[in-house]
């Protein structure tokens, strides 16, 4: 019954785009890199992406049909990693993310577990037969999602913790979200970030959760911390100007981390709003790309794994450029494809080879 | 119902779309903002933005003598530093940077690679004490090399002309190879740390910490503002036991000559002058030492780098023979020997020769200590043998470091027979311990050994450790020199010390070996040496040259009973102890001026009880009772518990 599955029906044309934005995060981090310390990070970023596109193929090639029926065991299995690292994890900076690997690797759960919520999530709407949603299946999709992660908001980790929340969002949305439910969940949830704003002082969140909230609403407040880092943003940010500037922010040592959270805001400093607007639509024609392959997709649950990536990726998108142009607090949520690091590379590349495998099997069946 | 296959409804796709569309917008509106309508805002905002951090460097502590009089102090200066947050191309301007400078191009492209690893806002110091055309340069070239900046620093000011710069040492920038160093790892590349002497042995209490300041600069370079400013913390003020009269009359003493002169107060080890010779100028490394400069002071034959107080192994000479005798008495064979010294003799099939080609005749042990009898003392070297000799040596801390809180202090060498065959898988051959005898052969000691046995025996075994510092004058919690108070004692026969002190201190009278360096009115016990330069294979090589010249040697104290001093003086090439002792008793002579000079000595009462040390000299019969011998000593007066019924009334008196 089955065609055989062919790279000819891979996606080669969004390929190409994810790469471009890729080179440009390499440009970027050899430009930002150059005379500090980090110098030479731009190769091993090269590494990470050719590393990363390797595992996409390999990815590919696994039916996702059949990692769904298991999705069961993995996501027991990211359950007990993400405990692992609460009892045994390497805390760093004050936080506990990851864990020491034989053969001095580290590894952090919370990125794999991001994968396993897009298909845990993806299987329970797929498998649901009604096509309206009830409030016991929104409490049950809600439970897929909140249980990682509460565990990584325990580390803690408030960034990675509010990237799992657009996978449930979407998987909602897509799965039959009545106007009614929605009306209700969104002024809960208009409530909850209202207090969490308007109240700092809530004990839920770490101290320095808190100030990276308070510096956000009043920058100038605390012109050494986070609102120091935002002002920073934005100076270079703006001093780029319509053709791109000197860089002097990124240059000057003014500019925190320019090569991984403020790629964007480097990248805009030194090619201006030019620049910056066409790595933008570059993002949006993956986005746009990736939707696309998910009304082609084969069956409900392949649209679904699409469109969890795309809703992780718009996040990651829509938090860490707010925070370069000064609309979102410093979450330390690095945008996906530019920024250094190993870890999120691969995510993303395991990521789209899941899109891929969807792709390649739209015409079985 | 529907089934697995059921697709998802297409609008929510497209309205997922059209949401993703919305945030994308959102942000091109945040870029828009930022970077077309705010653009010149944040573009002079960014010219502005330029955080420095100035160091504001901390003073180091002055350096005092025992009485609180200024050795070093600091002087101001200004230094050039290169300031690495501007985005500049600082390889490329170092050219320029060089020539206004007066540095090396190469050496300032080294410096800022050295320096790469550093966080930005830590300058790189480029050159210290600039000269006013330097300074005229950065100030002219300000928008040209805006990185270029000045700033204030406290400099070392050394006394002149090399006056106590053994002692004191000098300061210069940290090196790599410290910087490796356990002790070092605090600091940072561009500090300035002790590098010698007192300098390098106290740097944590004589650096301060510097602060630093943060300032708001323009894209040229010129301040607009300040955001905060951590105060600098100045090195502590450090006191040393030396005292400067007596520094001074060392340093006459020696002058123009090869050695060493350290006088110490026996009762307690502080060190109250300490002379190396020849010296170098300290001041010239304060700034910038140039390679030449360095390399002629560190090849130069007379080691003028080295501290010869601490650093100089050499044959002690016939100032060993007090310790021979210390052995010889403490074994029950010295006070009963009779030598008859012919001018030589023959021990393993050698012949010795005497110093006195005609023999000195009859010698008893007192005679061989005032005629430094080689004879006598290989006759009783040849009874003790060597490791008896060794074992004595060794209680009397020769051949072993101080202690002393000084750098790169020297153990020496006292041999014996366990140590021949550690070191030259040899058996220990008899012969050699009739040259140890005298203080010749295989044995090298320090001049500060040499004062510290001979400190012991004057005191009776109660052997000290020699230190610059006295510890309560530290600061609390400073533990680092707590040991230096820590007392050995020596069990010795209290008959034989002093036996052998009273036979010393006929060493400088008309029968003794240095009358020469007699100071009428001083009662000095002493012990004249003259040793061949010591290794073998030297000798050999430098076949009658005239680096050949022995050294004299003579380490005397006073009084004889309860010293208050006790002198070593090394004169490297100078031929005889006598010169030595004459070098000595200048030193003594000023120490004993002062103190007659200077009203301490007055003796406190006590309210009620207690006692009363008073010294003094006396004359009494010898024991023949034909002459008269002078004696010192110490009273010690009980005084009663009541008040001293003084003569409040005399007669005539009114009340």
């Amino acid at each position: 019954m089955a065609r055989y599955v062919s790279y000819r029906d891979f996606d080669w044309v969004l390929l190409g785009f994810v790469l471009m934005i890729c080179g440009l995060g390499v440009m970027e981090i050899h430009s930002a890199t150059v005379h500090t310390k980090f110098a030479g990070a731009h190769v091993k970023q090269v590494y990470w992406v050719l590393a990363g596109v390797g595992a996409m193929f390999l990815v590919s090639l696994i039916n996702y049909q059949a990692l769904l029926d298991q999705i069961h065991w993995f996501y027991i299995a990211g359950v007990a990693s993400l405990m692992a690292v609460l009892l045994f994890g390497q805390r760093y900076l004050g936080a506990k993310r990851w864990i020491h690997m034989p053969g001095g690797n580290h590894f952090q759960p919370s990125e794999w577990v991001k994968l396993i919520l897009i298909l845990a999530v993806a299987k329970y709407f797929a498998d649901m037969r009604q096509r309206e949603l009830s409030w016991g299946d929104f409490m049950k999709a809600g439970a897929i999602v909140g249980i990682p992660m509460l565990m990584v908001l325990a580390q803690p980790d408030l960034g990675t913790a509010l990237t799992y929340v657009p996978i449930a969002v979407m998987g909602v949305f897509l799965g039959g979200l009545q106007w009614k439910q929605g009306l209700i969940v969104g002024l809960l949830a208009t409530v909850a970030i209202g207090a969490v704003f308007l109240v700092p002082r809530v004990h839920v969140l770490k101290s320095y959760q808190k100030q990276r909230l308070t510096s956000f609403i009043d920058p100038e407040l605390d012109p050494q911390g986070s609102g120091y880092q935002v002002e920073q943003s934005k100076i270079a940010v703006g001093s780029g100007g319509l053709w791109g500037g000197k860089g002097s922010q990124t240059h000057g040592n003014f500019l925190p981390v320019p090569q991984t959270d403020f790629i964007f805001a480097a990248f805009a400093e030194e090619h201006g709003f030019v620049g910056a607007l066409g790595v933008l639509l570059l993002y949006f024609i993956v986005l746009m790309r990736l939707t696309q392959n998910a009304q082609t997709a084969p069956d409900r649950a392949g649209t679904f794994v699409v469109m969890g990536v795309v809703a992780v990726l718009s996040f990651h998108i829509l938090v860490n450029v707010g925070m370069v142009v000064g609309f979102m607090p410093v979450t330390g949520i690095p945008l996906p494809l530019m920024s250094y690091g190993g870890s999120s590379v691969l995510f993303m590349f395991l990521a789209l080879g899941m899109v891929m495998n969807v792709r390649m099997r739209r015409f079985v069946n | 119902m529907f089934g697995r296959d059921e697709k998802v409804p297409e609008i929510r796709l497209t309205a997922a779309q059209y949401i993703i569309l919305a945030i994308f917008l959102v942000l091109a509106y945040g870029l828009w903002k930022l970077q077309v309508m705010e653009s010149g805002y944040y573009a002079s905002a960014a010219e502005k933005n330029r955080v420095r951090n100035v160091p504001v460097l901390a003073p180091r502590g002055k350096i005092l003598d025992r009485e609180g009089r200024t050795i070093v102090d600091n002087y101001p200066s200004f230094s050039a530093l290169l300031l690495r947050d501007s985005s500049r191309d600082l390889a490329g301007d170092a050219d320029l940077i060089a020539q206004g400078l007066h540095l090396d191009p190469d050496e300032v492209r080294a410096r800022i690679r050295r320096f790469a690893a550093m966080p930005q806002y830590q300058p790189i110091f480029l050159k210290e004490d600039i000269t006013p055309d330097e300074l005229q340069f950065i100030e002219a070239h300000r928008n040209e090399l805006p990185e270029l900046d000045t700033i204030m620093a406290h400099r070392r000011l050394y006394p002149r002309n090399g006056f106590m710069a053994h002692l004191i040492g000098y300061v210069g920038e940290v090196s790599e190879d410290m910087l490796n160093q356990p002790q070092f790892e605090l600091y940072n590349p561009g500090d300035v740390v002790g590098q010698s002497g007192v300098e390098r042995q106290y740097n944590t209490l004589l650096m301060g910490q510097n602060g630093s300041r943060q300032a708001l600069v323009d894209s040229h370079g010129r301040e607009v503002g300040r955001l905060g400013e951590t105060e600098a913390i100045p090195g502590k003020q450090l006191k040393l036991t030396i005292d400067i009269d007596l520094q001074i009359a060392a340093e006459e003493a020696l002058a123009g000559k090869n050695g060493a002169i350290v006088a110490m107060d026996p009762r307690t080890g502080e060190i109250l002058a300490m002379v190396s010779g020849p010296s170098f100028d300290p001041n010239d490394f304060a700034v910038h030492v140039s390679r030449d400069q360095w390399n002629k002071l560190r090849d130069d034959p007379d080691k003028p780098l080295l501290n010869k107080a601490i650093q100089a192994q050499l044959a002690p000479g016939s100032t060993f023979k007090i310790i021979m005798s210390v052995a010889g008495w403490q074994e029950g064979i010295a006070q009963t020997m009779h030598v008859d010294c012919h001018g030589s003799a023959e021990f393993y099939g050698r012949r010795f020769g005497c110093w006195v080609k005609g023999g000195h005749g009859e010698v008893t042990l007192e005679k061989a200590i005032y005629q430094s009898c080689d004879v006598f003392f290989y006759t009783l070297a040849e009874k003790l043998g060597i490791d008896r000799i060794a074992k004595y040596a060794t209680d009397l801390g020769l051949g072993q470091k101080t202690g002393i809180d000084l750098p790169n202090e020297v153990s020496g060498v006292m041999p014996s027979e366990e140590w021949k065959i550690k070191n030259f898988k040899q058996k220990w051959f008899a012969g050699e311990t009739i040259s140890v005898g005298i203080g010749q052969g295989a044995i090298a000691i320090t001049p500060v050994q040499l004062l510290r046995a001979i400190s012991a025996i004057s005191m009776g075994g109660r052997m000290v450790v020699p230190h610059v510092i006295n510890p309560t004058d530290m600061p609390p919690g400073y533990v680092e020199t707590e040991h230096v108070t820590d007392v050995k004692n020596v069990p010795l026969d209290p008959n034989g010390w002093t036996f052998i002190t009273d036979a010393m201190s006929r060493v400088l009278l008309p029968e003794g070996t240095a009358p020469s360096a007699h100071i009428p009115g001083l009662d000095i016990a002493g012990k004249t040496g003259s040793a061949q330069i010591v290794s073998l294979a030297t000798r050999a090589k430098f076949k009658n040259s005239e680096d050949l010249a022995q050294n004299g040697w003579f380490v005397g104290f006073t009084p004889r009973r309860n010293p208050d001093i006790v002198v070593c003086v090394l004169f490297q090439g100078g031929e005889h102890g006598r010169l030595a002792a004459r070098l000595a008793t200048q030193v003594i002579k000023a120490y004993v001026d002062k103190q007659r000079r200077t009203p301490t000595k007055m003796v406190e009462k006590p309210k009620s009880g207690g006692t009363i040390d008073i010294g003094g000299l006396w004359t009494e019969p010898d024991s023949d009772g034909d002459k008269e011998k002078l004696q010192g000593g110490r009273f010690v007066l009980d005084l009663p518990k009541k008040p001293l019924a003084m003569a409040i009334a005399a007669p005539g008196m009114n009340q």
